[in-house]
């Protein structure tokens, strides 16, 4: 019975191939959507980790209630200190302190005076000792777009937009324009060695990175930092681990006296960061819902035009002593097979697909030129990501949908009355 | 009832839902028919032909009275037993071929088989004595879209006889057909009736099929009115 079903599907386009098609479609875009939302939300969660957040991040409770302001001032002390007890008691982790300051750049002329001038956000990273992983993690190798690389402490990265509207060159010398820890006036010569574009709008339009021993020196800031970046040493985000961390971290910092206490927040308490992590921890289920949903009443309505069409098919085989069951099965196993070819190809394009775009990315950067306002770290390259799930997720809308579209279809069978199927093929 | 009885019926009555009404389709229905028998079911359209069949073949259920088919009380037996009671022992042929488009006359014919399980090498035996009976065997790996009316209903003929029914129902067998084919398939069916003594009813109003009866029932306003035995030169004493 098994042969003579497959010989039916085989030879009846309009009872494979169109089913086929719909199925793979829908299963590769399950497959590509789950990819790309996984791959943005993650290249999100990297983004901003790097930038800004940490997988955790500690900063004194004082300096963490009013960090909008970058208030150097409540900034941590003894940092050497701290970060090799951080080592210590989170060995899954490594620390890195940064330094997060703003204020006017400065481009003179040979005689000294402005040649252009423009507000600049810094971040002091520490790029230069012995151990860290700063370069690896912000990518400089792909993304330093001319010039090299820090070599010293008083020297620079611009942000290529920026570079460009003050019309810096490499080797300039620009002077950074602000305040020390103390609330004290500060200027502090650095020296152009590279420009990068880390496609972040906004950021590249305004952003420097230095040192943080310069930065140290710029601002007065000796064995001090802003914040102490975590990362779990494999760079994923363990949204569970960290939260953890945070509230025993918290529970052991409780001195409310203190308001240069330590505090740590982790990646989920970053702007809205919380709630795109639930979603992404939803999405496969709303995503598959969703897709489950349609392919469902496609393939329901298929069912119902391919089972109006083969009334004369099913009364023929309850005319020759077939039980409704029987003929009901036999659908329900084509049903099986179709969804079961329909995964495997939606599955051989959608993986491939998701692969590519993991590998090359989609640039939007376009469309987001104008997009300044926006306070969330984001890329304007999306990469999809291929996770393990993405090999055997399509069997839920193709299976699965299959088949109930099939049932929801064939019970049609057991409504009519057996005359009346014939009825239908007699005209 | 004999023990030679096909089809014994006692008092059948039955009744559509319209609305919220009944139409009677049929009533009184008494009616005994022997083994071989060649037998036709004759009236006017609307007169209950398709319907006393199809309760006949266990595909419609009588409103009341009792039906026995083959041995089979058909009113106290479950949907899954009918079935069997068709797999096995019954043939059907319809008005329109309906042959399955996908598949060949070989594979068409073959259905019933497998679906009782026949061994494939005995199952290629009998498909290939069965198109051989309708005269198609040089057809037997045609499509049905390649054959004619008449090829396509002996095709439906030889998938009704495959198994080697008792009993054969057949609903307008010719209405599709023209004269030469008419003829043609009604002496397959004589011939099959006569040397395996498979028993025939036809439900028609078909001058030519009438001509091959040995016994009419005639049907009208779900009623017989008359039932009449005779000798046909065309199909041998009765
Ligand atoms: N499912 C049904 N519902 C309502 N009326 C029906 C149904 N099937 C048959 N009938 C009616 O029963 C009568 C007999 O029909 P049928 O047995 O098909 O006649 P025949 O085959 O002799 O032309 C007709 O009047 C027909 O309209
Ligand atoms: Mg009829």
């Amino acid at each position: 019975m098994l042969k003579f079903v497959l010989k039916g599907i085989l030879r009846d386009r309009s009872r494979s191939l169109f089913p086929i098609i719909v199925v793979s479609l829908i299963v590769a875009l399950v497959i590509f959507n789950r990819g790309f939302l996984v791959g943005t939300m993650n290249g999100m969660f990297r983004d901003t980790a790097v930038i800004s957040s940490g997988h955790v991040k500690i900063m004194t409770h004082a300096y963490q209630e009013e960090s909008q302001l970058l208030p150097n001032d409540l900034a941590l002390m003894n940092v050497d200190e701290i970060v090799e007890i951080l080592h210590v008691v989170y060995p899954d982790y490594f620390w890195s302190p940064k330094i997060s300051f703003a204020g006017l750049l400065d481009l003179p002329d040979e005689h000294g005076e402005t040649k252009s001038q423009g507000p600049v956000m810094v971040y002091g990273i520490d790029f230069l000792s012995s151990e860290s992983r700063q370069f690896e993690l912000w990518e400089l190798e792909k993304r330093i777009v001319s010039g090299q690389m820090i070599q010293n402490p008083n020297d620079a990265l611009v942000g290529a937009k920026l570079a460009e509207k003050l019309g810096l060159s490499l080797g300039d010398r620009v002077t950074y324009i602000g305040t020390t820890m103390n609330n004290a006036f500060a200027t502090f010569n650095f020296t152009v060695v590279g420009t990068f574009n880390l496609g972040m709008g906004p950021l590249d339009k305004q952003m420097m990175l230095v040192d943080i021993e310069g930065a140290r020196v710029a601002l007065d800031m000796e064995d001090a930092a802003s914040e102490i970046l975590g990362f779990k040493h494999d760079l994923y985000y363990d949204d569970d681990a960290s939260v953890m961390m945070r509230n025993q971290f918290n529970a052991t910092h409780l001195d409310t006296t203190d308001i240069f206490r330590s505090s740590m927040i982790a990646l989920r308490d970053a702007n809205q960061m919380g709630t795109m992590i639930d979603l992404v921890d939803w999405s496969v289920f709303i995503i598959l819902g969703i897709f489950l949903l349609i392919a469902m009443i496609v393939l329901w309505n298929m069912g119902i035009m391919s089972g109006l069409r083969r009334y004369g098919e099913m009364g023929i085989r309850l005319a020759m002593g077939e039980t409704k069951g029987q003929v009901y099965r036999s659908l329900i196993l084509e049903s099986v097979i179709i969804g079961t070819i329909g995964t495997i190809i939606g599955t051989l394009i959608g993986l491939p697909l998701t692969y590519y775009v993991q590998e090359v990315g989609i640039d939007y950067s376009a469309a987001f030129e104008n997009l300044n306002t926006t306070t969330m770290i984001m890329s304007t390259v999306f990469y999809t990501q291929v996770t393990p799930d993405l090999y055997y997720i399509g069997i839920i809308p193709g299976v699965l949908a299959t088949v109930f579209g099939t049932m929801l279809a064939g019970r049609a069978i057991y409504k009519r009355e057996m005359a009346q199927l014939f009825k239908e093929l007699e005209t | 009832m004999s023990n030679n009885s096909v089809v014994n019926i006692t008092n059948l009555l039955k009744q559509f839902p319209v609305g919220g009404d009944y139409f009677t389709a049929l009533s009184d229905i008494n009616l005994n028919l022997e083994n071989a028998e060649f037998m036709g079911l004759v009236g006017p359209s609307g007169s209950g032909k398709t319907t006393l069949l199809n309760i006949i073949g266990g595909l419609d259920s009588p409103t009341k009275g009792n039906v026995n088919v083959l041995g089979m009380e058909l009113g106290s037996s479950s949907h899954n037993e009918r079935a069997n009671l068709r797999k096995t022992k019954m043939g059907f042929i319809f008005q329109s071929y309906n042959l399955l488009p996908v598949y060949t006359v070989f594979e068409n014919v073959e259905l019933p088989l497998i679906l009782n399980k026949v061994e494939t090498q005995e199952r290629n035996r009998l498909v290939t004595q069965a198109v051989d009976w309708v005269g198609l065997s040089d057809k037997i790996d045609s499509r049905p879209a390649q054959l004619s009316g008449g090829e396509c209903q002996r095709t439906a003929i030889a998938r009704a006889i495959v198994h080697k029914p008792t009993l054969i129902l057949a609903d307008e067998p010719t209405a599709n057909l023209d004269a030469e084919n008419s003829h043609h398939i009604m002496n397959i069916m004589v011939r099959l009736n006569k040397e395996l003594d498979t028993s025939f009813i036809f439900a028609t109003h078909d001058e030519k099929i009438m001509a091959y009866l040995r016994r009419i029932i005639h049907l009208e306003d779900g009623q017989i009115v008359k039932d009449e035995h005779f000798d046909n030169p065309k199909s041998g004493k009765n």
